[in-house]
């Protein structure tokens, strides 16, 4: 057992337990806020960096081991991109149903969102 | 050329997530995230009409590490008002942006950093395409936030994309 | 060697989250919010999975995640668009 083994111990397990934390956190967020839109907030932000100790951990543990592994990274790449597509539906979602607060802004050129915007015809 | 490849950026991207997805250096990889890199923006490009012009590739990795290094912090922030922060005392914004940004590609790259970064969430854009709707989880000063996401974000990539 | 505790913990941590999703999912107050549990819950099982893989000193799973970021994705967007447009594929 050398200095950097137990270095790199310690830090994964520093990675693993702060990002359990954050994963519960999430989750609490959805039950404890009390409005829809607030409740969308919790989850696409602490979840992510859950799931991103997690790979970070699986990374290192891999290259501790001397194997280097690339899906790791891809992985963190397809849930850092897909995560604001899921909260934009989710919150368009929310504002069509009318289940998001109702007092919306105009937007600054008078345009409607589009989500409440009529449907746009096709020439 | 032009017609073979008409995405170069897309078409990188693709070989290299091929790569990452085998998880292996062999030469039948290659062969096959190169048959993918030209076959899917060609059938794919009546959907991509422009390619997106990016003037400084660099500033986009800085703008990258930027936006990780926010996540992390983000977190923090969203974590604290999720447990200590009495539940009648979040006092929750809807924020308007208005855009000085026009191409959709930058577009998007804003409204996903506005929903990764601090309590802050892109609900919808206009119809116009001119302003994004912004919902804040915790913002005693919306105009505070505005201004903050038009300066750290907006500003930065106006210089990344020409 | 702290690192299989650390392991326990994350997986106690994972699981808790599941239940109070569960919970969520059969109090939630809007079908939005069943949409929102159901993604939450997939990225919770991705780290599931990817912890797993940890715990068994293999990389195998890593292919389950990678497939499970990919569709849990698709779904949740399937379900919203239903919701707002009436139809998936139009």
């Amino acid at each position: 057992m050398t200095g950097f083994d137990t270095l790199l111990d310690l830090v994964l397990s520093a990675l693993l337990v702060g990002g359990g934390i954050f994963t519960l956190i999430g989750s609490y967020g959805l039950i404890r806020l009390p409005r829809p839109m607030q409740r969308l907030h919790a989850p696409t932000k602490a979840t992510t960096i859950g799931v991103g100790a997690a790979l970070a951990v699986s990374a290192l543990d891999g290259l501790g081991q001397g194997q280097i592994s690339w899906q790791e990274l891809l992985i963190t790449l397809f849930l850092l991109l897909t995560a604001p597509v899921s909260a934009l539906f989710l919150a368009k979602t929310l504002i069509l149903r009318g289940e998001a607060d109702r007092d919306l802004p105009p937007s600054p050129t008078g345009a409607a969102w589009s989500t409440l915007a009529p449907p746009r015809q096709d020439p | 050329m032009r017609r073979l490849l008409p995405h170069p950026y897309l078409s990188l991207t693709l070989v290299v997530l091929w790569f990452l997805l085998v998880n292996q250096w062999k030469l039948g990889s290659l062969v096959m995230a190169l048959i993918l890199g030209t076959v899917i923006p060609l059938l794919t490009s009546a959907w991509w009409p422009d390619r997106p012009r990016i003037r400084r590739p660099f500033a986009l990795a800085a703008y990258v590490a930027l936006v990780l290094w926010d996540v992390i912090v983000a977190n923090f922030q969203v974590a604290r008002i999720v447990l200590f922060m009495p539940r009648d005392r979040i006092r929750s914004a809807w924020i308007t942006v208005p855009l000085d940004l026009t191409q959709p590609e930058a577009i998007s790259l804003l409204a996903g950093t506005i929903t990764m970064t601090p309590g802050t969430l892109t609900a919808d854009l206009s119809a116009d395409g001119r302003a994004l709707l912004v919902h804040a989880l915790h913002a005693p000063d919306p105009e505070a936030v505005r201004d903050d996401i038009k300066a750290r974000y907006e500003s930065r990539l106006q210089r990344i994309f020409a | 060697m702290i690192l299989p505790h650390a392991l326990i913990f994350f997986l106690i941590c994972v699981t808790l989250a599941f239940a109070l999703n569960l919970w969520r999912l059969f109090t939630a107050p809007t079908l939005t919010d069943r949409i929102l549990v159901l993604d939450t819950m997939t990225v919770n099982a991705i780290a599931l999975v990817i912890l797993y893989g940890i715990w068994g000193g293999t990389h195998l799973y890593l292919e389950v995640a990678v497939l499970f970021a990919l569709t849990s994705f698709v779904g949740t967007v399937a379900y919203c668009r239903y919701l707002l447009r009436g139809n998936i594929i139009e």
